[in-house]
C-alpha cells in the first residue's frame, strides 16, 4: 500500500503502551480473549487488561512454559488466548511449547514479546532480545510483527487478535518516535511504503523504520540520491511482492532492524531478493554481539542502530550496484563520515 | 537535587564472628546498594536490601573459601547469583572483599561498566562466577558445578546458590531439585530469598509456591528455616549446612530465609513497589540517614 503522506515527528511513545491498549479493544469486541500474566504486567502493559476483565486475566507467575502451554488449553477450548512477557522469555524459554504446542497444533495463541531489543538500556545483555525474529520466522504457522510505533502497535495488536492461528508481535521498552497514526494503513503482510524513491530501497521494521525516513531524507539532502522506505512489520508472512518490485525498481537495499544481522529482517529479505531478482543488499542491525548495559539512544548508537549506519550502507550499496557484480570485491567497508 | 555520592573505602574480612559483628558489615552493604542504584537511576532495590543480612554472613563469616587476590582459585568456593536481579548486593559484596575497587560501584548499569544491570562474565568482574538474569537457570549451573565436584573431581568445594521466591514458580527450579537431591549433593547449598513479594505483588497471590520446607523435604533436602534479619539463626543455618557437607549426608541443604523486601529503610520495607525500582535522591538521602543509625 502505497502511502503519501509526509511522516512527522508527533511525539515519542513506547510501543507497549499500543499493545496494552490493544488488548483492552479486543477485550470489549471479544468475549473470548483472555490473557495470560508472567509476574510483568505493568511492565508489559497487559495490567490495562487485568484491570478492565479481571476475570478475563489469569495470573500464571514467572513460568513462561507453563504460561505459553496453558495458553495452548485455552485456545483449544475455544478461546483467544494472549500471554506476553519480556522477548528474551517470551520466544525463547518457550521455545519447544511455540514450536509444537502452539505453532504444530495451530493453536489461537498470541503472544506479547515486549522490551525486545537494545532499547531495554540498563538491564543489560540477558534482557536484550536480539534474536527472536530468527527464531520465529522459522516456525511454520506463525505469523511475526514488528510494529514501527505505538499506534502500528495498537493495531497490529488487534489485527493478531482478529486473525486465526498462532502470532507474534514484537514491542520495546522505551518511549520511541511515534509518526504513524490511526489513519495510517495497516494490513498483516503488506509492507508499506512510506516513502518514494528509486534510487535505494530501504526495508526496515520496528523502531529503526524512523531511523530510515531520516536516513532517506539525509541521503537526498547531501546526496541527491531517492530512497525509497519501506516498513516492513510483517516479518512473516514477509511481503515478497513489495520486495522484489523493490529490488526491480532501486537495483539495491539496505535492510534495517533491532536485531542480529543474521536470520532477521535482513535474511527474510535477502531469501527472497537471491531468488527472484539479484541485487546486492547492506545489513544494518547488531553484529553478532550480544547487548550491554547503557541508556537506550547511547546503546543504539554504540551498536550501530542509528540512521547513520541506514545513510552509510546505502552508498555502499549503491556504489555495489554501479560497480555490477564482477567488481564487488573491491568494494571496501567505507567509512563515509570521515570523508 | 545533586547527591554527593561517596563509598566508604573499607575491606571486610572472611572470619568466624559473633553474630552482632555482622550487622555494621550489613549495614554498610545496605549503603551501598543505595548508593548505586541511585546513581544508576534504575535497577533493583528491595530484593538486595532484603537479603543483604544473609550475603554478609555467607561472605564474610568464613563459609566460603576464596580469594580475591586469586578470584579463579581452584580451590574456592563458589556461589551462583541465580537471581541475576540481585545483583546491587553481590557487587557491593564482592567489592568489599577486595575483588575490585570499591568506587567502582559507581558505575552500575552504565556503559562499559563491568557491574552490567543483570552479571555478565563478557565483562570479566572478578569474582562474579556465572552470567544470570534469566530466572531459573543459576540454580541448576550451581546443580552441574556441584556435581562436577562431588561426582567427577571428587574434591571438597561448596557451591552456595540464592533464588528469589518468585523465582521458583519457574518451572526448571524444580528439575534442578530433583537432580540435586537425586546426585545426594551434600556440597550444595541452596538459599531462598523468601520474601513473599516479586513484581506483581504477594508470591502468594501471584502463584503461590507454599509450603515451601515440606515441597523441599518431599524432595528429599534437608531443609533449615530461619528469619533472614536474625544473625544467630543464618550463622546456625550455614553451621548446619557445613556439617552436612563434613558428615557427607548425601542431602542438598535448603535454607529458606524469611526475609523482608527492602528491609532496613523503612519507606521500602516489605513493599513489592521497590523491587524493580532506584531510590530518587530524596529517598536515597532518607535511606542512606536511617542507614547510618542502625
Ligand atoms: C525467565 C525470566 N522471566 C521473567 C523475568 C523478569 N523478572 C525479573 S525479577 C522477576 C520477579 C522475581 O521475583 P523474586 O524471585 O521473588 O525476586 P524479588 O521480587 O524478591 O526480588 C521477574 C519476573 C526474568 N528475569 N527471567
Amino acid at each position: 500500500m502505497k502511502q503519501t503522506n509526509e511522516f512527522k515527528l508527533l511525539g515519542k511513545k513506547p510501543t507497549r503502551h499500543g499493545f496494552g491498549e490493544g488488548l483492552v479493544v479486543l477485550g470489549e469486541r471479544y468475549d473470548n480473549v483472555i490473557v495470560l500474566g508472567g509476574d510483568i504486567t505493568g511492565s508489559v502493559m497487559t495490567s490495562f487488561f487485568r484491570d478492565r476483565f479481571p476475570e478475563r486475566f489469569f495470573s500464571i507467575g514467572v513460568a513462561e512454559q507453563n504460561a505459553t502451554t496453558i495458553a495452548v488449553g485455552f485456545a483449544l477450548s475455544g478461546k483467544i488466548a494472549f500471554f506476553s512477557s519480556y522477548s528474551a522469555f517470551a520466544a525463547f524459554r518457550n521455545a519447544d511449547q511455540l514450536r509444537v504446542s502452539v505453532c504444530y497444533n495451530e493453536a489461537n495463541v498470541k503472544i506479547g514479546g515486549g522490551h525486545s531489543g537494545i532499547t531495554v538500556g540498563p538491564d543489560g545483555a540477558t534482557h536484550q532480545s536480539l534474536e527472536e525474529i530468527a527464531y520465529l520466522r522459522t516456525l511454520p504457522k506463525m505469523t511475526l510483527i514488528v510494529p514501527c510505533d505505538y499506534s502500528q502497535a495498537k493495531k497490529a495488536t488487534i489485527a493478531i487478535g482478529e486473525m486465526h492461528g498462532p502470532a507474534y508481535i514484537r514491542f520495546g521498552r522505551s518511549a520511541v518516535p511515534m509518526f504513524t497514526t490511526e489513519d495510517t494503513e495497516f494490513e498483516i503482510g503488506k509492507a508499506d511504503i512510506y516513502r518514494e524513491g528509486s534510487d535505494i530501497a530501504i526495508i526496515a521494521c520496528g523502531i529503526m523504520v524512523w531511523e530510515a525516513l531520516i536516513a532517506a531524507e539525509e541521503l537526498n539532502k547531501r546526496k541527491g540520491i531517492k530512497a525509497r522506505v519501506i516498513n516492513c512489520h510483517t516479518i512473516k508472512p514477509i511481503d515478497i511482492i513489495t520486495i522484489i518490485d523493490s529490488a526491480k525498481l532501486c537495483g539495491a537495499i539496505v535492510t534495517a532492524e533491532e536485531h542480529q544481522i543474521h536470520g532477521g529482517l535482513g535474511a527474510a529479505v535477502a531469501e527472497v531478493v537471491v531468488k527472484n531478482y539479484p541485487v546486492p543488499i547492506e545489513f544494518v542491525g547488531v553484529r553478532d554481539s550480544f547487548g550491554s548495559s547503557g541508556e537506550p539512544e547511547e546503546l543504539m548508537v554504540k551498536f550501530g542502530l542509528t540512521w547513520k549506519e541506514i545513510y552509510a550502507s546505502a552508498l555502499r550499496a549503491i556504489q555495489r550496484k554501479e560497480m555490477g557484480e564482477t567488481q564487488i570485491r573491491k568494494v571496501t567497508d567505507v567509512d563515509f563520515f570521515n570523508e | 537535587m545533586e547527591l554527593n555520592i561517596e563509598f566508604s573505602q573499607e575491606i571486610f574480612e572472611n572470619k568466624r564472628r559473633q553474630a552482632e559483628d555482622f550487622r555494621p558489615l550489613a549495614t554498610e552493604i545496605r549503603r551501598d546498594i543505595i548508593k548505586s542504584l541511585v546513581l544508576a537511576k534504575s535497577g533493583h532495590s528491595g530484593g538486595p536490601l532484603g537479603i543483604a543480612d544473609v550475603m554478609a554472613v555467607l561472605y564474610f563469616g568464613a563459609y566460603m573459601k576464596y580469594n580475591p587476590k586469586n578470584p579463579k582459585w581452584e580451590e574456592r568456593d563458589r556461589f551462583v547469583l541465580s537471581a541475576g536481579h540481585l545483583c546491587p548486593v553481590l557487587y557491593s559484596v564482592l567489592a568489599r572483599a577486595g575483588y575490585f575497587p570499591i568506587d567502582e560501584l559507581k558505575t552500575l548499569r552504565k556503559y562499559g561498566s563491568r557491574l552490567q544491570g543483570h552479571p555478565g562474565i563478557d565483562m570479566n568482574l572478578p569474582g562474579l562466577e556465572v552470567s544470570t538474569g534469566s530466572l531459573g537457570q543459576g540454580i541448576s549451573i550451581a546443580v552441574g558445578m556441584a556435581m562436577s565436584d562431588k561426582l567427577v573431581d571428587k574434591n571438597n568445594r561448596k557451591v552456595f546458590c540464592l533464588t528469589g521466591d518468585g523465582e521458583l514458580q519457574e518451572g526448571s527450579c524444580w528439575e534442578a531439585a530433583m537432580a540435586a537431591a537425586n546426585f545426594k549433593l551434600d556440597n550444595l547449598c541452596w538459599i531462598v530469598d523468601n520474601n513473599d513479594c516479586q513484581i506483581d505483588g504477594r508470591v502468594r497471590d501471584v502463584m503461590s509456591i507454599y509450603p515451601l520446607d515440606k515441597k523441599f523435604e518431599a524432595f528429599n533436602f534437608d531443609v533449615i528455616n530461619i528469619d533472614a534479619h536474625n544473625y544467630n539463626e543464618i550463622i546456625a543455618a550455614l553451621d548446619k549446612f557445613i556439617d552436612n557437607h563434613k558428615n557427607k549426608i548425601n542431602k542438598p541443604t535448603a535454607i529458606i530465609a524469611k526475609s523482608f523486601m527492602g528491609k532496613g529503610v523503612s519507606f521500602m520495607e516489605d513493599d513489592y513497589n521497590w523491587h524493580g525500582i532506584p531510590p530518587n535522591p530524596e529517598q536515597a538521602l532518607k535511606a542512606l540517614e536511617e542507614l547510618s543509625n542502625t
